[in-house]
């Protein structure tokens, strides 16, 4: 079987989405890979020194360079003329990717280096005690966009990333949940068999920043999934080339309330139009991307 | 070869004969010509590296840290705010002992906003754990560049380096520069050899979360570093310059008509050469006079400077930087070393030339006045108000 | 003076993070297993492991009861008991 590329021993939550994810991407990429890893949950949780759950060569350095890392880990395999032979992934969460690496992964996707770039979208700055980022959802509490006698926690919707990777023109953008692992492995196997820019993101449910039980994570991944709030999309070349169709949509209800980010939309007055706000994101999904399985059925 | 030739050009022929395999380039004035020759060479094929067009200085210095961590030369330059920009990374590069070069074109930082000379820039990272070289010539500049990769590179090292050079007045004034041979560069520089390097045949993690446990001793090992073995390696290297290239150059300072001078400035880059002149001029005029020039600024050659000072009755430093609020860094760098020690020079700070303020022979004969006066720690000279 | 401050594989599993456990461990009954392999896939330890039906089983040094291969799979043929510790 070989030695293993993720170890256990790393001290990530029970339940950690981002810990199934990372382990996923990399068993599916192989020992040939060298990893550029952000500052975050998953950096801090797999290598506090002296120990390391990472079985590829590793490299963290800074919050939002991952991108630039990888870049230069890159070019020096093409350098070396070692480039076919080995993967590189960049890696990070929502707040590494959209927000602070925004910028060294735009400059990275725009140069087409051969990276496969991953984000582990559990919608807020864990690490740092679960505050707010440009992919926390409509609603979500966050404690830099808590609820309040006046707010509603937080009223942005999430940056749209896909669309930000493929203004890129990259060959390769998909998004991807640890509630389908198998659709993961197939997902980053695909990818890193495409030469160029890749972009993947996959949602992580976080039991701790989301409130809910570690035996919900799964749950969680798949849900958000089946209400249409995550749509599961590929493109190739700019073309969408496939999604994964819902059997019957469920109710963005059924999803939130399982979750403490949301519990005071419950509580409120205006929770019917509160909801409705939330559903709508998910309706509109469903109609763009078509996700439907059976047309006629609501 | 001898030619007459830009400063920045000439960098850019040395780092071609150093051979880097990747070079990440953000443009800032005034190190544009020095990536722009080097982009150059890469398109003709006559330096085959990777060209890393990147979207700003920050992942400028982060391609190349990527670039070493994999175990190949890598080169930057930059100035001024692209230097403050990717400042955290400077911080890491040395943090995780990856060896590569960085020519700073001295340039001095906002706000206001000016493109003009001063060593503000480089002295900031001063903390680093940067190996740091301030040139005098333009020959000093190529030659540094060869010796930091040398040094850099060197398994009981393993820190970066970062050369200046005085933005305008070196990077674009064309002097004669001799340009080595490559089989010379070849000889004194061999192949870069990692001591560890992202590799899938033998996996390591790099970059790890250290807890107090931890922490601090690889901030001891890199203070130990340069303060030991750096120091002791400098003048070693020089020698070994000397044999291949046939030129004494670089160092950890040198002396100029300091032997028995009453008054001596001490200062670092360009600006020794107008002190030079001023020293030959009063000399002629009967005063005893001379120049310390601080080649190696990081680490600090505290005893280097201090024997060679401590005979001397007045002592200025000139330095085109400041720490606002409190003086000029070379200077609290100097003094320090000759606090609590038997000789009894008076040591003056002045602060000169920022944002590119001309720093005349007039003035550097204002400095040697005002040695005479009494002791001041950070009097600015040639000031408007 | 170089001191090292890279970590290298398979250092992690010194931490026996099994010991996180609070009252409830997997239970593998082995019995209706269809090998599918979802508790494998879905354990942020990476400690499931198996070959053949009904072979599946988790290490008790590294687990941390979060429940998701109980979760996960589709024979229900894996529960969360209450532990003693």
């Amino acid at each position: 079987m070989g030695k293993p590329l993720f170890y256990p021993g790393h001290t990530a939550c029970a339940g950690c989405g981002q810990a199934i994810g990372a382990r996923l991407v990399i068993e599916a990429a192989g020992k040939n890979t060298i990893v550029s890893n952000a500052t975050g949950c998953l950096e801090v949780f797999s290598t506090r020194y002296p120990e390391t759950a990472w079985g590829v060569p590793w490299i963290h350095s800074l919050f939002e360079n991952a991108s630039a890392v990888a870049s230069g880990i890159e070019a020096a395999l093409r350098y070396l003329g070692k480039k076919k032979e080995v993967n590189v992934i960049a890696q990070g969460g929502d707040g590494a990717t959209a927000d602070i690496g925004l910028q060294s992964l735009s400059g990275m996707l725009e140069r087409g280096h051969d990276i496969l770039y991953v984000c582990y979208d559990n919608e807020a700055y864990m690490n740092t005690g679960v505050q707010r980022s440009g992919l926390t959802p409509v609603y979500s509490h966050t404690t830099t966009s808590p609820y309040g006698k006046i707010s509603k926690g937080n009223i942005r919707p999430k940056k749209d990333m896909v669309g930000i990777a493929l203004a890129h023109g990259i060959p390769y953008v998909a998004t991807a949940s640890v509630g389908f692992p198998r659709d993961v492995e197939k997902k980053v196997k695909k990818a890193l068999s495409i030469e160029g820019p890749k972009y993947i993101q996959i949602f992580v449910p976080c039991p701790l920043g989301w409130r809910h039980e570690p035996m919900l994570t799964y749950k969680m991944a798949v849900l958000a999934v089946e209400t249409g709030l995550y749509p599961l999309v590929e493109y190739e070349d700019g073309k969408l080339t496939q999604v994964k169709k819902i059997r019957g949509c469920k109710p963005v209800e059924e999803y939130l309330k399982l979750q403490g980010r949301y519990r005071h939309l419950f509580g409120s007055e205006d929770y019917k139009s509160d909801l409705m706000k939330i559903q709508e994101i998910a309706d509109r999904n469903i109609e763009k991307f078509g996700l439907r399985m059976f047309q006629d059925k609501k | 070869m001898k030619r007459f030739i830009e400063g920045s050009y000439a960098v850019a022929e040395i780092i071609k004969l150093c051979r880097p395999g990747v070079i990440a380039a953000y443009p800032i004035t005034p190190q544009t010509h020095i990536v722009e020759a080097l982009a150059a060479m890469v398109a003709n094929g006559e330096l085959k590296a990777e060209f890393i067009n990147v979207e700003s200085e920050h992942s400028a210095a982060s391609v190349i840290l990527g670039a070493s961590a994999t175990g190949v030369r890598a080169f930057s330059a930059t100035s001024s705010q692209g230097l403050l920009l990717m400042l955290e990374v400077i911080f890491n590069i040395a943090g995780m002992r990856l060896p590569l070069v960085i020519t700073c074109a001295n340039r001095s930082v906002s706000a206001p906003i000016n493109i003009w000379n001063d060593h503000q820039d480089s002295v900031t990272i001063r903390d680093s754990g940067f190996i740091q070289f301030y040139a005098e010539t333009n020959q000093e500049a190529c030659d540094l560049h060869i010796q930091a990769y040398r040094l850099s590179e060197d398994p009981n090292i393993l820190l970066p380096a970062m050369v200046c050079m005085d933005g305008y007045l070196l990077t674009h004034a064309a002097e004669v520069v001799d340009i080595p041979e490559e089989e010379c560069v070849a000889r004194f520089l061999p192949p870069y050899k990692p001591v560890f390097k992202l590799d899938p045949d033998e996996p390591i993690t790099m970059g790890v979360l250290a807890g107090p446990e931890h922490y601090m001793e690889t901030r001891f090992a890199i203070h130990e570093t340069l303060t030991k073995d750096v120091l002791q390696l400098i003048p070693n290297v020089v020698d070994e310059f000397e044999k291949v290239f046939g030129r004494r150059s670089g160092g950890l300072i040198e002396g100029y008509r300091i032997e028995d001078a009453k008054e001596v400035i001490v200062a670092k880059g360009s600006v020794v050469g107008t002190i030079k002149e001023v020293v030959d001029e009063m000399r002629g005029e009967g005063k005893k006079v001379g120049v310390l020039k601080i080649i190696t600024y990081r680490p600090f050659p505290g005893e280097a400077v201090y024997n060679s000072l401590k005979g001397i009755e007045r002592i200025g430093v000139l330095e085109k930087s400041i720490s606002l609020g409190s003086g000029g860094p070379l200077y609290t760098d100097l003094k320090s070393v000759f606090q609590g020690r038997k000789s009894s020079s008076k040591v003056s700070g002045f602060i000169a030339g920022l944002g590119g303020r001309d720093i005349t022979k007039e003035s550097i004969r204002e400095v040697f006045a005002r040695l005479s006066g009494e002791q001041v720690d950070s009097q600015f000279i040639d000031l408007k108000v | 003076m170089l001191v090292p401050i890279i970590s290298k594989p398979g250092t992690s599993q010194k931490s026996k993070t099994g010991s996180w456990r609070i009252n409830v461990k997997p239970n593998f009954k082995q019995k209706n297993c269809v090998a599918c392999r979802m508790c494998v896939l879905i354990c942020p330890e990476c400690c499931v492991e198996g070959e053949a039906k009904n072979t599946f089983r988790y290490d008790p040094d590294y687990c941390k009861g979060c429940g998701g291969c109980a979760a996960v799979c589709p024979a229900k043929d894996i529960e969360m008991l209450p532990e003693e510790r």
